[in-house]
């Protein structure tokens, strides 16, 4: 088996980015048939940040944090209420009126997300600070608690002139192009790499690998836990605030504790401790979603109606693919290692291999 | 505030705190055994809500009460048996990951089966008896269920301490290998602490939804987490523990909706975690347990 020159691989890594840019823009020139489409990717791209953000704290530095839906609440009501027209604020908040401070407060979307982040990595810092102190089991329940408490207070009605309550949040601005969900989704995860590729993501992975060992190198284990997870934080609450543009209304029920479970699911599918994993996993299960949406609809097949099939069985499909991962492959699609052109290449090569030494028949014609 | 009323509202506050203490109770012996935060407990005590709306519409109470218990144990005991055995050996975030993938799918298949709407939980004539004591009233079940969590804790701690079974448990929540080179058959331990958690949620839920009246699929996410916030005050690990922190968490929360805070009194729970752990991180009666390397 040949090996690939460094040449290469940088030619089709450069490949592959104009392929996805021309793809692209071949769907925004046909907004109109492929409206669908992009608005399955964006979302997969949203996705993929949180997805990466969690799996930078639950894969590389082995804490279990489930508060995932909290903090892109936090992110995506500081975005929504930062970037809604002024003009039509009093169309929205008809019911209460917004608070005085916030009427005239706007900001551009870049600024607003980066605030989002901030805010959930302040909040996230005020959780986890007393709690990674102990084991970090308690962290799952504390911060699953803390989401739970997050949409209670927003929807709480003492907060009504700044969240609206349960009415929600509508006319979000929406994104000036296609490309911008997927540059900051880009720019997000860039960063999450260097970081993980830096001094500070060689401590996170000792941390996970063994926490004594870590702490006897000299690895100052809180202050280390406390980074990744208030990192983590930031970039899911910039990608709950690319999900509010994206969505264009949210309220509280937009932030249950399903949110974070479909989050766990695409991390565990893609492989705990893979980054490309996660964003794979991500497109994959955004896009399946979609394509599974028939298992809820009766089906008759022949006259005959098919029983399961009906509102609900999607679901159902979906928590058992996440308990049959967990139990059967729990490496996930790419376990903890990352694409690389090598290793598609050594997966295509054994995959035909394979394949000649099925078919005897096929082997005999090359020899000849 | 009026004597009276603040009676009335302990008394709301007690009961139900003796929910709560039971679902806890399952959680607490898990972690003591498995160290693993079984997040599926919430929703086996949510479908021992649904099995009774089931049971009782074909059987009179008295048989459809013990019905639901045993297929409330049967349901926890397969869990264990399908999610969590395999997982044995495997590091502990996965065995977590299928906890939450168990919860995931009950309630999913709670949400197909019998739809997302809020189902009327039936009430049993006899428990909604209603008493009059001075300017107190009060039904049946506010009355009995801090004294059912009270009877049930105190058989428990005597099995415990006295059956073979329950030396067995603790040997096995001391030192799991150990345990087993002393020829104890850890997996039969295991499936009767989730059979006696699983019988103990299934009672809870009998009190606690019949105060309620409504179970929807997600109606056990919020008081499993609560719960297991009373195991860890009470100290993980500690049966009376749990009964402890679950009174503590039901009083507290009974009395932020007295006072006008009901918004809050969800959060209540969370930060009263987190100031018990800043402040006594292994709960009122736990045990320090240092970390061997």
């Amino acid at each position: 088996m040949m090996k690939m020159s460094k040449r290469t691989k940088y030619i089709l890594s450069i490949a592959l980015a104009v392929a996805v840019v021309l793809l692209l823009a071949y769907m925004d020139a046909n907004k109109s048939e492929y409206s669908y489409a992009i608005a399955i990717l964006q979302r997969s791209a949203i996705y993929a940040i949180v997805a990466v953000a969690m799996n930078l704290l639950t894969g590389f530095t082995g804490l279990f944090s489930l508060g995932q839906a909290g903090f892109m609440a936090i992110g995506a009501y500081t975005v929504a209420i930062l970037t809604i027209p002024v003009e039509s604020r009093p169309s929205v908040y008809y019911i209460n009126g917004i608070a005085d401070a916030l009427s005239n407060a706007s900001l551009p979307l870049w600024g607003a997300l980066i605030l989002g982040g901030l805010f959930s990595a302040l909040l996230g810092g005020l959780i986890g600070i007393p709690v990674l102190r102990l084991k970090s089991d308690y962290l799952a329940i504390a911060t699953l608690g803390f989401s739970e408490i997050i949409r209670a207070v927003i929807a709480a009605p003492q907060l009504d002139r700044i969240t609206n309550g349960s009415y929600g949040l509508k006319s979000i601005p929406n994104f000036g192009s296609v490309y911008d969900v997927f540059v900051i989704a880009f720019l997000c995860i860039l960063v999450m790499i260097l970081i993980i590729n830096s001094s500070y993501g060689r401590a996170f992975k000792a941390i996970r690998e063994d926490e004594v060992a870590a702490e006897a190198m000299g690895i100052n284990l809180f202050k280390h836990k406390g980074m990744a997870f208030i990192i983590s934080c930031f970039f899911t609450g910039v990608s709950g605030g690319l999900l509010a543009v994206f969505m264009r209304s949210i309220d509280s029920k937009t932030f249950q504790v399903m949110l974070t479970y479909d989050i766990l699911l695409i991390v565990v599918l893609g492989g705990l401790g893979s980054i490309t994993g996660s964003v794979i996993g991500s497109f994959l299960i955004t896009a399946a979603r979609e394509w599974l949406r028939f298992f809820d609809n009766p089906l008759v097949i022949a006259g005959f109606q098919v029983p399961l099939f009906r509102s609900g069985f999607r679901m159902v499909i979906f928590s058992l693919v996440l308990m049959a991962i967990v139990l059967y492959y729990r490496k996930g699609i790419m376990g903890s290692k990352e694409f690389s052109w090598d290793g598609l290449y050594r997966f295509i090569y054994k995959l035909f291999s394979k394949l000649r030494r099925k078919t005897p028949g096929k082997e005999a014609n090359h020899h000849e | 505030m009026d004597i009276s009323v603040f009676l009335q509202h302990c008394l709301t506050g007690i009961s139900l705190g003796g929910a709560y203490a039971l679902i806890a109770i399952g959680y607490t012996m898990v972690y003591g055994i498995l160290r693993l935060i079984n997040f599926a407990h919430g929703d086996i005590f949510m479908m021992a809500g649904y099995f009774m709306i089931f049971a009782i519409a074909s059987f009179p109470w008295y048989i459809a009460i013990p019905i639901v218990l045993i297929a409330t144990v049967i349901l926890g005991v397969l869990i264990e048996r399908i999610a969590y055995k395999p997982l044995r050996n495997a590091p502990r975030m996965s065995i977590m990951i299928s906890a939450i993938g168990v919860s995931y799918l009950l309630q999913n298949l709670a949400t197909y089966l019998f739809t997302a709407l809020p189902r009327g939980y039936p009430s049993i004539p006899l428990l909604k008896t209603i008493f009059q004591i001075g300017p107190l009233s009060a039904s049946l079940v506010t009355l009995i269920t801090p004294v059912i969590t009270l009877v049930l804790v105190y058989i428990l701690i005597l099995l415990i301490n006295h059956s073979k079974a329950g030396m067995a448990m603790r040997a096995v929540s001391k030192d799991f290998e150990t345990a087993q080179l002393m020829g104890i058959k850890i997996n039969q331990i295991i499936s009767i602490t989730f059979a006696v958690g699983s019988l103990l949620a299934a009672v809870g839920s009998i009190l606690y939804f019949t105060d309620r009246m409504t179970v929807f699929p997600f109606s056990g996410a919020l008081p499993g987490l609560k719960c297991f916030v009373a195991a860890v005050l009470g100290g993980i690990g500690s049966i009376p523990g749990a009964m402890v922190g679950g009174f503590i968490l039901g009083l507290g929360e009974t009395a932020l909706v007295a006072m006008g805070y009901s918004t809050f009194s969800d959060a209540f729970t969370f930060v009263l975690l987190i100031l018990m752990l800043l402040i006594k991180p292994t709960g009122l009666f736990g045990e320090k347990v240092t970390d061997k390397v």
